[in-house]
């Protein structure tokens, strides 16, 4: 048997040599830890951001469109259902991380408890939200734990044609009627914020951060992403004529990006505490399904049982 | 199965053949409370974009893993057993098809 | 009603019970009882809404009176669509849906099977796809059905009560419309009797497996055809309408 000592230094050297770490390999119990709460916070993410795009299912305004955005909803259910698989290997179930969202002890991305009020905001959050998502996601494809790269690496395969067709749906809007573009615009004032806060609080005050980029967990810091995205959206925004609300946004030169004011970090604590204008209906529509749905899990458990030799493998 | 808690049905493991002679690779895993219902989801999550003509399903608690400790016994012996590799053996250049 | 006309209506009364369901199905979508399952609903409510897709755009193209699928699908008013009733009754709970869905693949399942051969190419066509993908959704449906049949007792209970709730709008699905008679006189509608019976071998066989009885004496709604419908399809199209009609120069 190797002591602590050792195997720590193995588990430090896989890092270092940009190896991964497995399942059945030796880590400490904070990396574990770590990893638990960030990728069910993931899954819990994707599966609660079912929620604000659903809302728009049903309303959607062409046939076409009612298929893009079914299926893209379904691809977010889809990468909830590969994290929640990633973490379990982690040796939790998801029945432990389910209780953990319904219970209001596990977070969420605070962005889904914002609310869908125009078919501009499906546009919006395909634009904005996937958009920080993806680079967010494109950093996790090489981080260290083995099942949570591959998960990303799928999930970042599937995902890239979710912001196209948001920035698709914005650049409609923004070249039709007057309503439409102002629409587009008003969509994009409310979302703007709300998407630079999904990079989570400032390096300066992040608890997390630096263990996350230590484990190689996270390459790229919080700030980093948040300016990489505000370089990238920016002339996204102007291509097609909508103006980032943010009196102060200014090219700077010398950093080769944009200078920009950053989010209102009180009205993140206040959403991430659970006051966001969604939080209890979201939290609300979650329960409801996990309870409405017992009773199906519970017959499918019971028949499994009853014809076990016909249906499960022996 | 399905003796544990988890309400959620019990893991499962997923291959996909992506075209006839090719080898199955793992995809990733599901929950189901059956092998039609693992099937069914596995096809539902993994196959949403044409990735597969077949598909295996396999309870996850059935794997048999070999484990990180096993490394060094299970797999370097094979690392020095280079006359396994064609590299090794030294034919003339004028011997074709070999 | 001449060909033509009824060819058209036809188109509707396919298209129109695709979409309704679709619709109906998407609602679950975020919501199901487990997240594989919500996977598995969703992607049959793809194909459904996939093929009132294809079905509206070939009505358009025989109405030739430049109307495309999102112009027959946004802006009919109620009276005007022909989907069977069965399709747009409420979700309810998941034994409820469940066995509106069963009733429904299985229709569909041999329904689009025999008009893989009729003589309209483009009928003809659709169908050999669409066939394949409710071959699945049938199985998919068959299997909760046995699976609550034989669950739990509350299952049993919840299965049982949508099937006495049901069983009354499945008469329609074999009822036909006026277009229906003429599409079959013409040699490409299937004979409406002879789905009828494989259906209820179908069903009755499968019900049977799964201990669960069908209502007796049941007087069978109809009227979805004619577009006199439950009261519950105005409100659908009142929500799946919104958008279009109330910008209806805007292109989306």
């Amino acid at each position: 048997m190797k002591s602590e000592k050792e195997l720590e230094e193995i588990f430090e050297k896989k890092l270092n040599n940009n190896e991964f770490i497995e399942p059945k390999d030796w880590m400490p119990e904070k990396y574990r830890q770590h990893l638990i709460r960030q990728i069910s916070q993931h899954a819990h993410s994707e599966v609660v951001g079912m929620l604000p795009e659903g809302n728009w299912i049903t309303r959607a305004p062409s046939l076409r469109a009612k298929l893009v955005l079914l299926a893209k909803v379904q691809d977010e259910g889809g990468h909830g259902l590969y994290l929640y698989s990633a973490a379990e290997t982690l040796g939790i179930s998801r029945d432990e991380m389910l209780d953990a969202l319904h219970s209001g002890k596990a977070k969420y991305s605070s962005i889904f408890n914002y609310p869908t009020l125009t078919w501009a905001d499906i546009g919006a959050i395909g634009w904005l939200v996937d958009g920080a998502a993806i680079m967010n996601q494109v950093m996790l494809q090489r981080t260290s734990y083995g099942p949570y790269s591959r998960a990303m690496i799928r999930i970042c395969k599937e995902e890239s044609f979710h912001q196209r067709q948001g920035y698709e749906i914005m650049m409609r809007l923004a070249l039709g009627t007057p309503e439409q573009k102002q629409m587009a615009q008003d969509a994009l004032n409310r979302w703007w914020y709300p998407t630079l806060m999904m990079f989570g609080p400032p390096d300066s005050e992040s608890p997390h951060s630096a263990d996350a980029i230590k484990w190689r967990i996270k390459r790229e810091t919080n700030d980093q992403l948040r300016q990489k995205f505000v370089n990238q959206t920016v002339p996204q925004a102007e291509f097609i004529g909508l103006k980032v609300p943010d009196p102060n946004l200014k090219w700077n030169e010398e950093k080769k990006g944009y200078d920009f004011t950053p989010p209102d970090w009180e009205e993140f604590k206040r959403v991430i505490s659970g006051n966001g204008p969604c939080n209890k209906e979201r939290l609300a529509a979650r329960i409801k399904a996990h309870e409405e749905g017992k009773w199906v899990r519970e017959a499918a458990a019971a028949y499994a049982q009853k014809h076990k030799k016909e249906v499960l493998v022996s | 199965m399905n003796t544990n808690k988890d309400n959620q049905g019990t893991l499962w493991e997923v291959f996909l053949q992506k075209k006839s002679g090719q080898p199955f690779i793992h995809a990733g895993s599901i929950h189901a409370f059956d092998k039609e219902m693992a099937l069914q989801n596995a096809r539902d999550t993994y196959t949403r974009r044409g990735e597969a003509t077949v598909v295996w399903v396999v309870p996850s608690n059935c794997i048999v893993s070999s484990t990180p400790e096993d490394i060094g016994s299970f797999f370097d012996p094979a690392n020095d057993k280079i006359y396994r590799h064609p590299t090794f053996y030294h034919i003339p250049d004028a011997i074709k098809n070999m | 009603m001449n060909y033509h006309e009824a060819f058209f209506k036809y188109l509707l009364i396919l298209g129109d019970t695709s979409l309704i369901l679709a619709q109906r199905l998407s609602e679950w979508t975020g919501h199901g009882p487990f997240l594989e399952e919500d996977l598995a609903l969703t992607n049959i409510a793809l194909d459904t809404l996939g093929h009132a897709n294809v079905l509206l755009e070939y009505a358009g193209k025989v109405e030739n009176k430049g109307r495309d699928q999102d112009k027959l699908a946004f802006f009919r008013n109620g009276r005007e669509y022909f989907n069977v009733k069965l399709v747009e009754l409420p979700n309810g709970d998941y034994a409820n849906t469940m066995v509106r869905q069963l009733f429904v693949d299985a229709f569909r399942y041999h329904y689009f099977n025999a008009l893989c051969g009729c003589k309209d190419e483009t009928l003809s066509g659709l169908a050999q796809k669409a066939v394949k993908e409710i071959k699945y959704h049938y199985r998919h449906s068959s299997w909760w059905i046995k699976r609550f049949g034989d669950g739990t007792e509350e299952s049993h209970q919840r299965t049982q009560n949508a099937l006495n709730n049901l069983w009354r709008f499945t008469g329609e699905l074999f009822m036909p419309d006026e277009s229906e008679k003429i599409m079959e006189e013409e040699k490409i509608a299937p004979s409406l009797s002879q789905i009828q019976y494989i259906w209820n071998e179908d069903i009755q066989s499968l019900l049977k497996e799964a201990n669960l009885t069908i209502p007796k004496d049941v007087y069978m709604q109809s009227g979805g055809k004619q577009g006199v419908h439950t009261e519950y399809l105005d409100y659908i199209l009142a929500e799946m309408q919104s958008l279009p009609r109330m910008y209806p120069d805007a292109k989306w």
